[in-house]
C-alpha cells in the first residue's frame, strides 16, 4: 500500500510518499527533514492528533472552558472523546494545565484545561 | 477627566501587544500601560483554542490561551499594567496622548511618551467580496461564529459551506465538525489553499470534508435562514462559470475570505498608510510615519503564525521603551525597501539607517505559489542576502535577513526567482 | 379587540397616517405582518426626501410630494431625526442631455418647486470635484435631502404611540369582515379586531388586502431596486445625491451621501413576479457599476461594506391613488404608493385624516398631543465633555459595543427597552447602528445575541435577524 501524506511538522508542508503493509514501513519518500520522515511514518502505521474543544463550567452559561489532550490521541477515538467531553462539567476555579479528564477513553492521555477559570 | 501617564502605552492586548509590552518592560521601560477593550487580555487568541501556536518560538505545539497564558504570566512577572473593558476613541500621535472609554472611570486620558499600535485585524466580510443573493440569518464570518462557538457557548448551525479556505475557515471546519455539525464543502475561489497545509490535513482531510478550488458561491437563498448557497467553478479571471453552477442545501455560510488591519485610529492619528498591506508603513523598529508611534502584529501586516507577530511586535517594544528613555537609535535616513519578482509586499516597508547596524528580518509574501526558488536581496549590482525555499506559497509568510551594514544605495529589492 | 380605525401596514406612510390620527381622540391600531415597525419599502430605499420637481404635474402624487418636502425641517426637529438638506445635481454629460434640461426645469416650476437653478459645467465641478468632468452643464435643486429613514418611520410610530396609538405586530391580517357595505372588523393572525375604518396602507401587499374586501381593481408589481453601500473612507465621495438625466425607460441610478457619511450609489428597476424575492444579483450590480461612473468615474465600489435590496410597490395601472368607496364605509385604500413613499408619507398622513374628516368622520382634535419626541443618544456624536457626563450617569455608556459605529450598550439597551422597542438583531441595528459599519456585525454581532438574549430572557436560539423564523443560532454547545 501506497500513501501520499501532506507533512505537518512544520508549514513547509512537504509531500511525503510512504509505502508498506500491515503497519510495517517499507519506504518514505519526499521528506525534508528527519523530522518529516518520523512524522510520515507514524502517520502511515497510527495517526495521532492533539485534540482541543471546550468544557462546561458550572454556574456559567457565557463562558466555557478552553482543554486539550496533554499529548496527540489516536486519530480514531476523537470522536469517542469528545462525546466524553461533552457530559463533563468543572467547578471554577481551574488553573492551566489542571486535568479535566483523566485517561479518556482508556488511551491513557489526559485531557487538561488550557487557561485559567 | 481620569488621567494616567506612563513611559510606553499600548493599544491593544492581544499577541502584538503583549509581546510588546513585555518586552518594553524588560527593554527598561519604567511604567509600560497596556489598553484593552475586551474584559481580559489575550486578544483574538482567546477563541483560538486549537493547537499549531508556537511551533517556532517555543518548540512545542501550544493553543492559543496557552501561548497567550505564557505572555501574561510574563507580563505580571515584569509588572506591566492594564485597562481592561477600555475602548480608545483617540490617538494623538504628535502629543502622544489616547483617550479610551472606560465604565468604571469614565473617559480616560493616557500620557504616554511613546505608543504602540496593537489592533490587530478584522475580517472581509460577504458584503466585501460582493456574494449577491438574500441576506438571511446563518451568514458569519468564521471568527465571529468561533467567537461564538468556543467563547459564548453558542452553536451557530447545523450544516455548513465553508467560503475561502483560509486558515480559521479550515480550522472552523474541523470544530464546527466536532460539534456534530455537518460541513457540506469548504469552496476556495483561487486554484491554490489560501492557508496553511497542516491545516488542510488536520481540519479538512481528517473530517472528509471536500475542498473546491478555483470555486467560489454565486449566490445565498433563503429568506429567513439561509437555505441553500450556489456554487461554480470559476474560469481563469475567476468569473463563475454559470452553467456548471449548483445548489447546496445548507442552513450556515461561514466566510473566511481574509484579513484587513484595523487602522480607523491610526489613519485618524495621521499614522502614514501602505496601501498595499493596508496597516502602517514602518521600519525595523516598527516606526510608524509618526515619531514615537510604533505598529506591530496584525495591525500592519496580516501575520499567518503567531510567533512571527510575537517576534516583531517585541522588536516595537523595545524600541518603543527606547524612545521613551531618550536613548533611540540616532537615524541618518531611509532606505526603501522595493518588492522584485513574485514578491506581493514586504514588511518593514523601509529601514532607517542609524549609528546602530542591525541584522533586520524582511517579512514578505510572494504573488504565486513556486518550487526551488531562490530569495535574494539586492542593493544596487550586488546581492546582500539570499536563501534557497522548496516551495513558496501567497499562503505562507517568508522571510529572509539583511544585514544593514552592507546597504550602500537608497533602495533594497527582495527577489523570488525560481532555480537557483 | 375593538377600535376605531386600523392601520393595516407600519411602514411610513401607515405610521405618518397613525401619528396624524393621533392627534385626535379616536382609538388606532397599527397591525403589521412583521416583528418590527418599519415596514418593508420604507427600509430598503434610497433616502431621500425628494422635492417632487419631476413628478407629474397635476396628479396626486405632485400634490402630496410637493407639499411634504417643505414639512421635514421642522418634523425632524421635534421627533429627533437626523435630516440634511445637502440638494442635489442633475449634470448633462451629452448634447441629447443637455437639451434636456430646459424641459426639466419647466416640469419643476409646473410642480410649483420654483427654486431649480442651471449650473454651468465649470461650477458643478466645483460643487462636485469628482463629477465626470465631460460635464456640460446642469440643474442644481437644493431642497432635495437626505435622512435617515429607519429613524423617520421610528420616530413616527413611537410619537403615536406616545399619543395612545397600538401596534400589533407580527399580525399578518388574514381577512377583512365587512356587513351591510361598512366595515365590520380586521382579522389578524393575532386576533380579531372590531373597527370603524381600516386604512390600507399595506404597500406591496395592497392589492391583496383590497382583494378581501373587493375592491382589487389594480394590481402591485414589485419593482427591484439594488444598492451598494460604501465606506465612510471610501476614496471617492460626493457631497450632494448625483442623479441622472432620466431617460424615457428609466430614471437611471443616482449616488448620494448617507446621512451617517456612507456612500449610496444605485438603485436599479426591474419589475419582478416575487414580492418576497430581495435577493441582489451579479447583473443588477454590475449594472449600477457600470452606469455610476458615467456620473463619478472614479467611484470605488471596492469599498462597498453592503449591497441591498428593496422592492418599490409599483402599481398597475400606474400613479398614486387614494381610494375611498360609495358602497363600502369605512374603507380606505392606498396604492401606488412608490418611490417617493418615503418622502409623501407626512402629507400623506394630513391628507387621509383630512378626507376622512370630509367623508363625516366625526374626529375631535386632543387638547394634550404630545408633539414631540427624543431619540436615542448618539454618544460617538457627543464632545468629550458630554460622554463623560454620560458616562458617569450611566456606566454602560463606557462600553462600547460596536466598534465602527461606535455604539455603547447603553444605546443598545434604549433600542430594547423604548416603547416599540428592538426585539431582534436587525431592529437594533435600524434604531442605532450596531452591525451597519465596516465590519457588519462581525464584532458586535455575538454581543448584540448575547444582550438580547439577556434583555429580553430568551434562549440565544430565540434571538432572531429579523422575523420569525431567522434565528441566529441554534443552541448552546454545552
Amino acid at each position: 500500500m501506497e500513501k501520499l501524506i501532506i507533512c505537518t511538522v512544520c508549514p513547509r508542508g512537504c509531500r511525503i510518499t510512504v509505502s508498506g503493509d500491515n503497519g510495517v514501513v517499507n519506504s518514505v519518500e519526499g521528506y525534508g527533514c528527519i523530522r518529516g520522515k518520523t512524522y510520515a511514518s507514524n502517520e502511515f502505521i497510527s495517526p495521532v492528533r492533539i485534540l482541543t474543544t471546550t468544557v462546561k463550567v458550572e454556574g456559567l452559561d457565557n463562558e466555557l472552558l478552553p482543554v486539550r489532550s496533554a499529548k496527540p490521541l489516536p486519530k480514531d477515538k476523537i470522536f469517542d472523546c469528545i462525546d466524553v467531553i461533552k457530559g463533563v462539567t468543572v467547578k471554577a476555579p481551574i488553573n492551566r494545565y489542571d486535568v479535566i479528564v483523566k485517561d479518556i477513553c482508556g488511551t491513557g492521555i489526559d485531557m487538561v484545561a488550557t487557561k485559567n477559570i | 477627566m481620569y488621567n494616567i501617564n506612563c513611559d510606553v502605552a499600548i493599544v491593544g492586548g492581544g499577541p502584538a501587544g503583549l509581546a510588546a509590552a513585555v518586552s518594553a518592560k524588560q527593554e527598561g521601560a519604567n511604567k509600560v500601560l497596556i489598553i484593552e477593550r475586551d474584559n481580559a487580555l489575550g486578544g483574538i487568541l482567546q477563541q483560538c483554542i486549537h493547537p499549531g501556536f508556537g511551533l517556532t518560538r517555543f518548540n512545542e505545539e501550544l493553543t492559543g490561551p496557552e501561548y497567550y497564558g505564557r505572555f501574561v504570566d510574563k507580563a505580571n512577572e515584569v509588572g506591566v499594567d492594564y485597562l481592561l473593558n477600555s475602548m480608545v476613541l483617540q490617538v494623538n500621535g504628535e502629543d502622544k496622548t489616547i483617550i479610551c472609554a472606560n465604565s468604571e472611570y469614565g473617559l480616560t486620558l493616557v500620557n504616554a511618551k511613546s505608543i504602540i499600535l496593537a489592533m490587530g485585524c478584522r475580517e472581509r466580510t460577504r458584503a466585501n467580496i460582493v456574494i449577491p443573493g438574500t441576506r438571511p440569518a446563518g451568514l458569519y464570518t468564521a471568527g465571529s461564529a468561533q467567537r461564538l462557538i468556543n467563547r459564548q457557548n453558542i452553536m451557530v448551525g447545523k450544516k455548513v459551506v465553508i467560503l475561502g479556505s483560509g486558515d480559521i475557515g479550515m480550522i472552523m471546519a474541523r470544530r464546527m465538525s466536532l460539534e456534530g455539525a455537518k460541513v457540506v464543502m469548504v469552496v476556495e475561489l483561487m486554484d491554490y489553499l489560501a492557508g496553511l497545509t497542516r491545516n488542510r490535513v488536520q481540519c479538512l482531510d481528517d473530517f472528509g470534508i471536500p475542498l473546491k478550488l478555483a470555486h467560489t458561491i454565486t449566490r445565498i437563498e433563503g429568506n429567513t435562514r439561509v437555505t441553500g448557497v450556489y456554487v461554480a467553478p470559476v474560469d481563469e479571471n475567476k468569473k463563475p462559470i454559470l452553467s456548471q453552477e449548483e445548489f447546496v442545501e445548507c442552513d450556515t455560510v461561514l466566510f473566511s475570505v481574509g484579513l484587513i488591519p484595523e487602522n480607523e485610529l491610526s489613519s485618524k492619528a495621521g499614522v502614514l498608510i501602505n496601501k498595499v498591506t493596508n496597516g502602517p508603513s514602518v521600519d525595523q523598529y516598527m516606526q510608524t510615519s509618526i515619531s514615537g508611534v510604533f505598529a506591530c502584529g496584525n495591525v500592519v501586516h496580516v501575520n499567518d503564525l503567531v510567533d512571527n507577530v510575537s517576534a516583531e511586535s517585541e522588536q516595537a517594544g523595545k524600541y518603543a521603551a527606547r524612545y521613551a528613555m531618550g536613548n533611540f537609535p540616532k537615524t541618518t535616513g531611509d532606505v526603501c525597501c522595493q518588492t522584485g519578482k513574485n514578491v506581493r509586499y514586504l514588511c518593514p516597508h523601509k529601514l532607517a539607517l542609524s549609528n546602530e547596524y542591525d541584522k533586520v528580518t524582511l517579512y514578505f509574501r510572494v504573488l504565486s505559489p513556486k518550487q526551488n526558488v531562490t530569495l535574494t536581496v539586492r542593493c544596487g549590482d550586488n546581492i546582500i542576502a539570499k536563501k534557497k525555499e522548496l516551495r513558496v506559497s501567497p499562503g505562507e509568510m517568508n522571510s529572509i535577513k539583511v544585514d544593514t551594514s552592507l546597504i550602500t544605495d537608497d533602495s533594497i529589492t527582495v527577489d523570488v526567482i525560481e532555480g537557483d | 379587540m375593538k377600535t376605531d380605525v386600523v392601520i393595516i401596514g407600519a411602514g411610513a406612510v401607515g405610521c405618518a397616517v397613525a401619528r396624524e390620527l393621533s392627534k385626535y381622540q379616536v382609538n388606532v391600531i397599527v397591525v403589521d405582518k412583521n416583528e418590527d415597525i418599519g415596514g418593508d419599502a420604507s427600509k430598503s430605499n434610497s433616502a431621500i426626501i425628494h422635492t417632487g420637481y419631476d413628478a407629474t404635474p397635476g396628479t396626486l402624487e405632485s400634490q402630496l410630494v410637493v407639499s411634504a418636502n417643505p414639512m421635514y425641517d421642522e418634523l425632524c426637529k421635534s421627533l429627533d431625526v437626523p435630516f440634511k438638506r445637502v440638494g442635489a445635481i442633475l449634470p448633462a454629460f451629452t448634447d441629447e442631455q443637455f437639451n434636456k434640461l430646459p424641459e426639466i426645469k419647466a416640469k419643476a416650476f409646473k410642480n410649483h418647486v420654483y427654486d431649480v437653478e442651471y449650473k454651468t459645467g465649470a461650477e458643478l465641478l466645483k460643487m462636485e470635484p469628482n463629477l465626470n468632468p465631460e460635464v456640460k452643464g446642469g440643474l442644481y435643486i437644493p431642497r432635495e435631502s437626505i435622512i435617515d429613514p429607519f429613524i423617520l418611520v421610528q420616530a413616527l410610530a413611537e410619537n403615536a404611540y406616545a399619543n395612545g396609538v397600538q401596534f400589533l405586530l407580527n399580525a399578518k391580517v388574514t381577512d377583512i369582515k365587512t356587513k351591510d357595505g361598512k366595515i365590520k372588523s380586521v382579522v389578524t393572525e393575532r386576533g380579531e379586531i372590531e373597527t370603524t375604518y381600516v386604512i390600507n396602507c399595506a404597500a406591496l401587499y395592497c392589492d391583496e388586502i383590497a382583494k378581501m374586501v373587493g375592491k382589487d381593481e389594480y394590481k402591485v408589481v414589485a419593482r427591484k431596486g439594488q444598492f451598494y453601500i460604501l465606506d465612510k473612507n471610501t476614496s471617492c465621495k460626493v457631497e450632494r445625491i448625483v442623479l441622472p438625466i432620466p431617460t424615457k425607460i428609466t430614471k437611471g441610478k443616482l449616488m448620494c451621501p448617507t446621512i451617517h457619511g456612507n456612500m449610496l450609489v444605485g438603485p436599479t428597476a426591474e419589475d419582478q413576479e416575487s414580492k418576497v424575492d430581495k435577493s441582489t444579483t451579479a447583473d443588477g450590480l454590475d449594472s449600477i457599476a457600470k452606469d455610476v461612473k458615467n456620473l463619478v468615474p472614479n467611484v470605488n465600489l471596492r469599498d462597498t461594506i453592503t449591497q441591498y435590496c428593496g422592492l418599490r410597490p409599483n402599481r398597475n395601472p400606474e400613479g398614486l391613488h387614494f381610494d375611498m368607496y360609495d358602497d363600502l364605509f369605512g374603507y380606505v385604500n392606498l396604492s401606488g404608493v412608490c418611490s417617493t413613499g418615503l418622502t409623501l408619507s407626512v402629507a400623506m398622513g394630513k391628507y387621509v385624516v383630512q378626507q376622512l374628516l370630509f367623508s363625516g368622520a366625526n374626529f375631535i382634535l386632543k387638547e394634550n398631543f404630545i408633539s414631540t419626541r427624543k431619540g436615542i443618544v448618539k454618544f460617538s456624536e457627543q464632545s468629550l465633555s458630554v460622554q463623560e457626563e454620560l458616562i458617569k450617569q450611566n456606566p454602560l455608556y463606557g462600553n462600547i459595543i460596536c466598534r465602527c459605529e461606535t455604539i455603547t450598550e447603553a444605546e443598545i439597551l434604549d433600542a430594547i427597552h423604548r416603547p416599540l422597542g428592538a426585539k431582534s438583531v436587525d431592529a437594533i441595528k435600524r434604531r442605532v447602528r450596531a452591525g451597519m459599519g465596516r465590519c457588519q456585525g462581525g464584532f458586535c454581532g455575538p454581543k448584540v445575541i448575547e444582550i438580547l438574549a439577556r434583555e429580553l430572557n430568551i434562549k440565544p436560539e430565540e434571538v432572531n435577524k429579523n422575523n420569525l423564523g431567522s434565528h441566529m443560532v441554534t443552541g448552546r454547545t454545552r
